[in-house]
């Protein structure tokens, strides 16, 4: 079954058709792939990168001398061999995806794990360059990689970049312009040399190959080598593209391709040839299974069973990799990464791990929070202005009244007050997440934090995205692509509206400040304000945990897969391409989402505020009739009212609230603190009411904008139903259970 | 003598690899990073709960849980 549908469409566009040559981007992750990318695409690309991490292939152009070239960056993978969804990606796009010269980014600083994937690469394409990245860092740490001796023994060009500096990439031009210029030319470069029996039956197979299907010799060789390798992922993306069939009981398929073929060639209409032609594709056909199953033996009876062979393949390939690394690199100070490892010591040690990551985590929330009241405030007062102009004109133009409002104190407030509450606390938030991303801490975050997702049955990854959702679940849910299991994935996706994001933590705050602080005063109310909010998130976290472990045990079964994560070095962050990606990327397109959502909204508010039965606004109908279940869970009809029109942003919820208990037809927007409290003390909140209402800010429905963006990550309508279901229902029960422990103490 | 994996390894004792077993997905994994026979591993961190270490091979740092790292054995 196919949990998850990504969208990794390579979309058309305009340049593409004038585009003359493909350039394939591969390299190993965390080896600044993405930066060479963006570096030379500038903004003309598809796709966004997201948490450090490109998962579907993003494709870029650019134009060099008056040529137009197009960029696939295909996702960072350690091997082309194994069964990973990323690596399946890279290994079919440059299979099949017919590049006319493929890049391979290594890090200058691992070469010698780097080059385990170029030696793969070499194996399908001729048409290598091998690019040296971070020679910068590689310099710090003191090693020295000779260029010119690895370009020999490859017999591939080699380029030295330091890519997050601009000019050190036109020379990566200037050899991929000549690569593609002579992509024809026959080349013979560094080809891994297997033990002798091994050889001598890829050797076979790859002539058979070559004979009877026509394909050049390095594929041919390479086939060979999968055929006998066996995996079948590998085995059925050649058949498929290749229309050669070597499974054995794959025929119907096959036969499939034979009518294809047929059909294509009715025009020439001469029955015969085509009889003739089929006779013969089946009889190569099962020559070559017949080969296959008589070399297999017959490397079997060498003691070579398939797994032997498997391991050898790899281990061969290692080998080389190793030897050629110590050929040209050169360690003048072995101790090259204490620095790195005596910071790694502390971020995660265990008296002090979590406690700093949690620091840092509320250094970054505090900036934001506090950082984006001034932005806020400037926007709802430009936003405003304009709103008084159209009010303005509005009369002028002698508009109706009713049209008036509906458009202005509807539609526009609602999406202006998106925006302003909105746009800020990501532009801030984004950045400073995205540095901690640049700097290398995150994959750190996930390894202190493994163990508890572990006993959940999930990733560590799942800590990242789910810091993400602090800052937006609709971000935090797209982030969940860095896990490589679908399953945990999907938990991850499902459970990562269970922490507030940064529209809910503003809401919080007030909640708590007025009736949880205001109930003590002085500087232990700031605290014990603090310490509720606190509180709050952290139940979030054990909910996310908890429910994790149940999804993991009902309808998501599955041990928690295998959890190989790369420490990579700590690195200097590009904070001004990181300003600039994190809002690129990440605000505009969220923010894009939410004010598709939030028109609409505006005016169903609107709509419902304003249109009344006998006197009573329909707003107030809605409220009515939620208002038993409401009781139950320690709140009025009213509040849950607002949760529900506050779909499209958390942010409106007391907003609502407050329009809702004032009787007004418009969004309320309030500063003074003071001033809500006595509203809301008016319409009878309790201690007990701002309890809850906090649990359910943060355990309700994701808000429209995660919603859709669950929908798109997981193609599923019914994924996204339980997405909205489990937090809600957590709500619901945590609600009335407060309730009934609140009832039974007082009593 | 019992057998032996990178899990017997105390903190900072290198250990050399011998073979790497177990299921075929994680194996390959493994291979693919680079642990074959002959490479030398040292378990470097280790998380606040325990569980993963994190060891350092061939120049890379790499996070491992205790029951992958069950299917590297060491001489």
């Amino acid at each position: 079954m196919r949990i998850l549908k990504k969208d990794r469409g390579v979309k058309q566009n305009k340049i593409e058709t004038k585009a003359k040559y493909t350039v394939a981007l591969a390299g190993n992750p965390n080896v600044g792939k993405s930066t060479i990318f963006n570096n030379l695409t500038g903004m003309n690309q598809h796709t966004g990168n997201w948490t450090g991490k490109t998962v579907a292939n993003a494709t870029g152009y650019f134009e060099y001398r008056g040529e137009n070239y197009q960029l696939v960056d295909i996702p960072g993978t350690y091997s082309i061999m194994s069964h990973s969804e990323e690596e399946e990606i890279a290994r079919n796009y440059i299979c099949f995806g017919n590049p006319d010269v493929t890049i391979v980014v290594v890090d200058a600083t691992c070469l010698e794990r780097n080059l385990n994937l170029v030696l793969q690469i070499a194996e399908i394409t001729d048409n290598i360059i091998l690019c040296v990245n971070l020679l910068d860092e590689a310099k710090k740490k003191k090693i020295t990689v000779d260029l010119e001796r690895l370009s020999q023994i490859l017999k591939i060009p080699v380029v030295g970049v330091t890519a997050r500096n601009k000019k050190t990439l036109n020379e990566l031009l200037k050899v991929t312009r000549k690569a593609c210029e002579h992509k024809e030319e026959a080349k013979t470069i560094y080809q891994v040399q297997y033990e002798e029996s091994i050889e001598k039956a890829i050797q076979e197979l790859q002539e058979m190959l070559m004979k009877q299907y026509s394909i050049k010799p390095k594929l041919a060789r390479w086939i060979g080598i999968k055929i006998l390798d066996g995996e079948e992922s590998i085995i059925k993306e050649i058949e498929n593209h290749l229309h050669i069939d070597i499974r054995e009981n794959d025929g119907r398929k096959s036969n499939k391709h034979n009518e294809n073929d047929n059909n294509s060639k009715t025009k020439l209409d001469t029955k015969e040839i085509c009889k003739k032609d089929k006779e013969e594709k089946i009889e190569n056909k099962n020559t070559l299974k017949i080969k296959k199953k008589q070399i297999i033996k017959d490397l079997q009876e060498k003691g070579i069973t398939q797994e032997i062979f498997k391991e050898k393949l790899v281990t061969t390939m290692v080998k080389n990799a190793e030897e050629i690394a110590k050929k040209v690199c050169k360690f003048e100070n072995k101790a090259y990464a204490k620095r790195d490892r005596k910071i790694d010591k502390i971020l995660t040690s265990k008296k002090y791990g979590i406690p700093i990551m949690i620091l840092f985590l509320l250094i970054i929330f505090w900036i934001t929070i506090v950082g984006a009241n001034y932005p806020s405030q400037f926007l709802f007062s430009v936003f405003g202005n304009i709103q008084e102009k159209l009010i303005q004109f509005a009369t002028y133009i002698h508009c109706p009244e009713w049209l008036s409002n509906m458009l202005i104190l509807g539609v526009y407030q609602t999406l202006t007050w998106v925006i302003s509450v909105m746009l800020p606390p990501m532009a801030i938030f984004f950045p400073l997440f995205t540095i901690l991303e640049d700097l290398g801490y995150l994959p750190r975050i996930a390894f202190n934090m493994d163990g508890f997702f572990k006993k959940a049955c999930c990733s560590g990854k799942q800590m990242i995205t789910m810091c993400m959702g602090f800052g937006c679940n609709s971000c935090g849910v797209t982030g969940c692509r860095i896990i490589d299991s679908p399953r945990e994935r999907l938990i991850a996706i499902l459970t990562n509206n269970l922490v507030p994001c940064n529209g809910r933590f503003p809401f919080l705050i007030t909640i708590a400040s007025i009736f949880i602080a205001g109930t003590i005063g002085g500087i232990g109310a700031s605290i014990l304000s603090t310490v509720s909010v606190i509180l709050v998130i952290i139940l979030g976290i054990i909910m996310t945990l908890v429910i994790s472990k149940i999804l993991s045990k009902t309808i998501l079964k599955g041990m928690p897969s295998s959890f190989v994560l790369e420490l990579p070095p700590y690195r200097k962050p590009q904070f001004l391409k990181v300003l600039v990606r994190s809002i690129f990327d990440r605000t505009i397109f969220i923010l894009g989402r939410a004010i598709a959502v939030a028109a609409p909204a505006g005016l169903v508010i609107w709509l419902f505020a304003n249109i009344g039965i006998q006197g009573e606004s329909l707003l107030t109908i809605i409220a009515n009739f939620l208002d038993p279940l409401a009781n139950l869970m320690g709140l009025d009809g009213y509040i849950l009212t607002a949760f529900i029109f506050g779909i499209p942003a958390n942010e409106i919820v007391l907003p609502i609230i407050l329009m809702c208990y004032m009787q007004g037809t418009s969004l309320v927007n309030m500063e003074d603190t003071f001033a809500i409290g006595e509203i809301l003390r008016q319409n009878g909140w309790t201690i007990l009411t701002a309890i809850n209402v906090m649990l359910f800010t943060v355990f309700h429905f994701p808000c429209a904008t995660t919603l859709l963006t669950i929908k798109k990550e997981t193609g599923s309508l019914k994924w996204t139903a339980i997405s909205f279901l489990i937090p809600t229902v957590c709500g619901i029960v945590i609600c009335m259970f407060t309730t009934f422990i609140y009832h039974v103490l007082v009593i | 003598m019992s057998r032996r994996t990178i899990n017997t390894l105390a903190m900072e004792e290198i250990g050399i690899v011998s073979k790497i077993i177990g299921e075929e997905t994680i194996k390959r994994r493994l291979l693919d990073l680079g642990l074959i026979e002959g490479t030398e591993i040292k378990p470097v961190l280790i998380s606040p709960s325990g569980d993963p270490r994190a060891f350092e091979f061939r120049g890379g740092l790499i996070a491992i849980r205790k029951e992958d790292a069950e299917n590297v054995e060491i001489r």
